[in-house]
């Protein structure tokens, strides 16, 4: 009888924590066929390459399009409904589905822009105002 | 030396000599394109070959002028550029350029001059930063690493020319290549995305094509540069020359 007891308790308990459990991130398609690198190769290393990138950039002015975050932003970039792009806040942006997930807070949209936008490219000072 | 050796350098004296008169290629009358020779592939580092610099004669400077800090903001995203800042009073806002007015006590003489990061050769901001945050690049334009900038304010303090900003205040929609945010002390970037892709700083650019053509940018490095061939020729003054900071912004039109 102790048994039986424990069994149906087992079963009901595994029973709730599957139905707890965070659902899974749905993960937006970037552009184009495929990443810079392979995707499970980013999944668990972007951060150490796009922070070597930083680095790369900021004191050496190097300046390519592979493992830039302005890269990253730019073919991850999803759209609303509405046609607009979604922000870091939403969980539907591509790096706030995951860790939202995996609960990650990320720092980098403290300072860097979460979205791609039209004034990057130098279009004013190119017409010479 | 070998024959072909010969060949070679007198062939490398002949593509220098070409890169030099390419260097200050009059287009139209008014434009000319400079610093061709500077082109530099992406994926290269900066050299401390070059040191870059930008001299300002304040007689063209107009007063009532602030084309050089409109295109500021637009290109970098902040004051008018930017929707964000809104709680701040004004002098705790971001200046990464500003006009200052200098007047001759004993004359009278009143000018207008642009005012911003000095990218000095001997930093005190750099010397002060206890993070290391605070850094001259080696080709000479003093930047701030915000990703380790604790905000702390000291090179605010140490800076002789008030050339730097704190940010109080969530941001939003910044530019791509001039990252912003809260609690990080920014300043004048010398337009570093805009060098190293081989323009030139948009307050240069802004005031060569519509305004007064004021400011010269270029490699103080580079004696066949423009900057370098006006300062050789007229002189230029370092603002508080008194502190050896040696700095790569240079003013002509005020004295002592």
């Amino acid at each position: 009888m102790y048994i039986f007891k424990l069994a149906i308790l087992t079963l009901f308990l595994s029973v709730t924590s599957a139905q707890a459990e965070v659902p899974l991130p749905s993960i937006s398609k970037g552009q184009g066929d495929s990443c810079v690198r392979a995707t499970d190769d980013m999944r668990y290393n972007h951060m150490d390459y796009i922070q070597h990138h930083r680095d790369e950039t900021m004191y050496r002015g190097i300046r390519t399009e592979q493992d830039s975050l302005k890269q990253c932003v730019t073919c991850h970039a999803v759209k609303d409904d509405d046609g607009g792009y979604i922000n870091a806040t939403d969980k539907r942006h591509f790096c706030s589905s995951c860790h939202s997930y995996a609960s990650v807070k990320i720092d980098c949209f403290q300072c860097h822009t979460d979205t791609p936008r039209s004034t990057d490219i130098h279009e004013p000072l190119a017409q010479g105002q | 030396m070998s024959e072909k050796e010969q060949v070679n350098l007198t062939r490398r004296n002949l593509l220098g000599g070409t890169a030099a008169a390419m260097a200050g290629l009059t287009i139209a009358p008014g434009i000319i394109l400079v610093e061709t020779a500077q082109a530099k592939p992406k994926d290269q580092p900066v050299t401390d070959a070059v040191r870059w610099g930008i001299l300002i004669n304040i007689n063209n400077c107009a007063d009532d002028c602030t084309g050089c800090v409109d295109a500021c903001q637009e290109e970098n995203g902040w004051g008018k550029g930017s929707s964000d800042e809104s709680k701040s009073r004004p002098d705790q806002k971001a200046q990464w350029i500003r006009k200052v007015k200098v007047t001759d006590r004993e004359t009278g003489h009143a000018k207008t001059l642009p005012m911003m990061c000095q990218h000095c050769e001997s930093p005190p901001c750099v010397d002060v930063c206890p993070t290391g945050a605070s850094y001259k690049r080696i080709d000479g334009i003093v930047l701030v690493d915000k990703h380790i900038c604790i905000g702390c304010r000291y090179c605010m303090m140490a800076c002789p020319y008030k050339a730097r900003s704190f940010i109080h205040e969530t941001l939003t929609d910044q530019r791509s290549y001039a990252p912003r945010g809260q609690g990080t002390v920014e300043s004048c970037t010398m337009c570093v995305h805009r060098v190293d892709d081989d323009q030139q700083p948009a307050c240069v650019e802004a005031c060569s094509s519509t305004f007064n053509s004021a400011m010269i940018f270029g490699d103080l490095n580079d004696p066949e540069s423009k900057i370098s061939k006006e300062l050789a020729r007229h002189g230029g003054v370092r603002i508080r020359a008194d502190l050896g900071l040696n700095p790569g912004v240079r003013y002509q039109g005020i004295y002592g």
